[in-house]
């Protein structure tokens, strides 16, 4: 079942299903979820919140909440299967070749640790390093990640250092062993935009510079145009399109991905040109117990919504044309010829 | 901190070094305490005098060394004797290593239980949780000092067993405060944080979680040092404690039938036991003031 690793990808995730055990009974929140991921490339998760974005990257990670199982599909890291590896296994696999930073910089470090503790810790679990080693790699990581007077710093409090600083810590600490795949879950969003830049430049640059693939989840398209070479657009625990970057942005097949598009002001309307209103989609992502029925999720959403979206769940197909751009849409654009 | 560091200023150096680290910061608010100040200077002349007492006054406090009830002050007798002709501030001086050592044993034993208890009901949730936390109801409900006097009268009257009888029906309270704070930071970023670079359960409860979670059992823990004085006096009172050692207790329950006739051989180990449990707990005050932050004067 393990291909050579030369031909294989990365990451290769094959129908991945996850499910929830609630009080109301088992709800689907990832349905059926492929994707692969080469050495070194960027990938983007896009779609709104509650679409499954986050619990993909859990899943990767192994750490879904404990009401959440994997019922079914496969994660294959290097071709080993990560659904069925043993937790002693994650463990040495979580911060070492798989890392996660996250959405909230000023609560995701320990207060009562120094940062240099914290980015030492993680070398002294996987690289079983002494205690004066991770002090000297810690400074060297915190340079790495631009912290101005990285010596002196890294006896500092989290308490002590900016949001954007602090979300460069975490950056250290998720870098600290060179991992294969760093999951970034909306790592600027807490974050100013002038900052926002920053961390983006410095995530690409030290990806580049580790051949760390990138797996950034986002709702920002202008993100996603900066970060990454491939998007996949999820919807309601679905994958709905994917595609090279370039191309989905200029042709989006599913009218998720071109809604998603259009709310985004600065790439489809002139600078200075008045928008009476800013476009939306209408209505809401529908509740979660909804979530894995055989039908279009997105019909109620949707302006071609018509008997078979209701009626079964669409098939993922290939667009002509474009390598490796597919949709999962009864009545995609480009078909009968997009505007 | 290195003083390289603060030869050579750098930005802002002014702002960050006020607020170091949260342990100083909680020292400054305790100190501007000043209940809580002066219980501390009391409290350290009580265990100062608890430990270098018997020496500098070396008297053996089970020898009848005068006429009974001599009143203090007379025939130098500081806190003259008590009903046997025995020296009371040897008593006390004696009494107040035991009575402290208990309180700070106790204490100690039902902080380790509690927390252990807390932490993994708290990290483990569902059936780990259930079973720890009926164990802890039921140490609960039960009537505690007909408890330790039951396991005081089947195992006897040493030291020892006084100790571990108060430890083990006092660390229910820490047991639930535990619990409770593990299942708030549990859920805290940092801690899915730390799992996502590889920590195994027991980094986390250990060296991620029990660290924040440690201000409110600090000061739990400082005020039972109070209650197991007051417990182990209650024991000693009822005749339960070692009779091989004199304690504060012990003093009050021998010399009680001549409360009338010598009121100050009970009242001055009784005025040593309120001292120190009122000093304990304004210093457990002092201590819930600088290490609860929404208190935090900003």
């Amino acid at each position: 079942m393990t291909n050579s690793p030369s031909t294989a990808p990365l990451l290769d995730v094959r129908n991945l299903s996850v499910q929830f055990t609630t009080r109301g009974g088992t709800v689907t929140v990832l349905d059926d979820i492929s994707f692969t991921l080469e050495r070194g490339e960027r990938i983007s998760f896009v779609g709104e919140s509650g679409c499954g974005k986050s619990m993909t990257a859990l899943a990767l990670m192994g750490l879904l909440p404990a009401m959440g199982r994997v019922s079914g599909g496969q994660v294959l890291f290097k071709g080993e299967d990560l659904t069925t590896a043993s937790p002693a296994r994650l463990r040495r696999l979580r911060g070492n070749e798989i890392s996660m930073i996250f959405q909230e910089p000023m609560t995701s470090l320990n207060p009562v640790f120094t940062i240099g503790q914290q980015i030492s810790e993680v070398l002294r679990l996987h690289r079983g390093v002494d205690n004066a080693e991770a002090r000297d790699r810690s400074v060297e990581l915190l340079q790495a990640v631009r912290i101005p007077d990285a010596a002196a710093r890294v006896d500092d409090y989290p308490h002590q250092l900016s949001g954007g600083q602090r979300q460069r810590v975490m950056i250290a600490i998720a870098l600290a062993c060179e991992p294969e795949i760093l999951i970034a879950d909306e790592p600027t969003t807490a974050l100013d935009v002038t900052v926002q830049a920053e961390i983006f430049a410095l995530l690409r640059d030290l990806g580049a510079k580790l051949d760390t693939a990138i797996i950034l989840i986002t709702h920002d398209m202008g993100a996603v145009a900066q970060m990454s070479e491939r998007m996949l657009v999820m919807y309601a625990g679905r994958r709905v399109e994917e595609g090279q970057v370039a191309n989905v942005i200029k042709a989006p097949a599913h009218p998720y991905t071109r809604g998603l598009i259009a709310c985004v002001p600065h790439i489809t309307s002139d600078v200075g040109a008045l928008v009476d209103t800013l476009p939306e989609i209408d209505g809401i992502v529908p509740p979660i117990t909804r979530f894995g029925r055989d039908e279009c999720l997105f019909a109620p959403r949707c302006a071609k919504a018509a008997d078979e979206c209701w009626s079964a769940k669409p098939q993922q197909s290939d667009i002509a044309g474009h390598s490796s751009h597919s949709v999962s849409c009864w009545h995609p654009f480009g078909t009968e010829g997009s505007r | 901190m290195k003083p390289a560091a603060d030869s050579a200023p750098r930005r802002g150096a002014e702002i960050v070094d006020k607020a170091q680290h949260p342990l100083r910061e909680m020292v400054v608010i305790f100190l501007a305490n000043r209940a809580a100040m002066v219980a501390s200077i009391v409290l350290s002349i009580v265990v100062l005098a608890a430990i270098f007492g018997p020496m500098l006054h070396p008297v053996d406090p089970f020898e009848m060394v005068w006429a009974p009830f001599t009143p203090p002050g007379q025939d130098g007798f500081v806190l003259g004797t008590d009903y046997l002709g025995r020296d009371m501030l040897a008593a006390l001086l004696n009494g107040g290593r035991v009575s402290l050592t208990i309180g700070l044993v106790a204490a100690l034993m039902s902080v380790f239980i509690g927390i252990s208890f807390g932490a993994l009901a708290g990290f483990y949730r569902g059936l780990v949780e259930e079973v720890l936390m009926r164990i802890t109801e039921f140490f609960q409900v039960l009537p505690t000092l007909l408890f330790s006097m039951v396991i005081v009268a089947l195992f006897g009257a040493s030291l020892e067993v006084v100790t571990i009888a108060i430890g083990v029906v006092s660390w229910t309270a820490v047991a639930r405060i535990t619990r409770a704070e593990f299942l708030r930071i549990r859920e805290l970023e940092y801690v899915t944080a730390s799992r996502a670079a590889g920590a195994s359960n027991v980094t986390l409860m250990t060296r991620v979680i029990l660290p924040n979670a440690l201000p409110p059992i600090i000061v739990q823990a400082a005020l039972m040092v109070g209650s197991a004085i007051l417990f182990e006096a209650g024991l000693a009172f009822l005749g339960l404690s070692d009779p091989n050692v004199v304690s504060w207790g012990q003093i009050i329950g021998s010399n009680r039938p001549y409360i009338l006739d010598a009121g100050f051989t009970v009242t001055i180990p009784g005025l040593a036991i309120f001292v120190t449990v009122l000093s304990i707990s304004l210093i457990g005050d002092g201590l819930n003031d600088a290490l609860n932050p929404k208190l935090r004067a900003r």
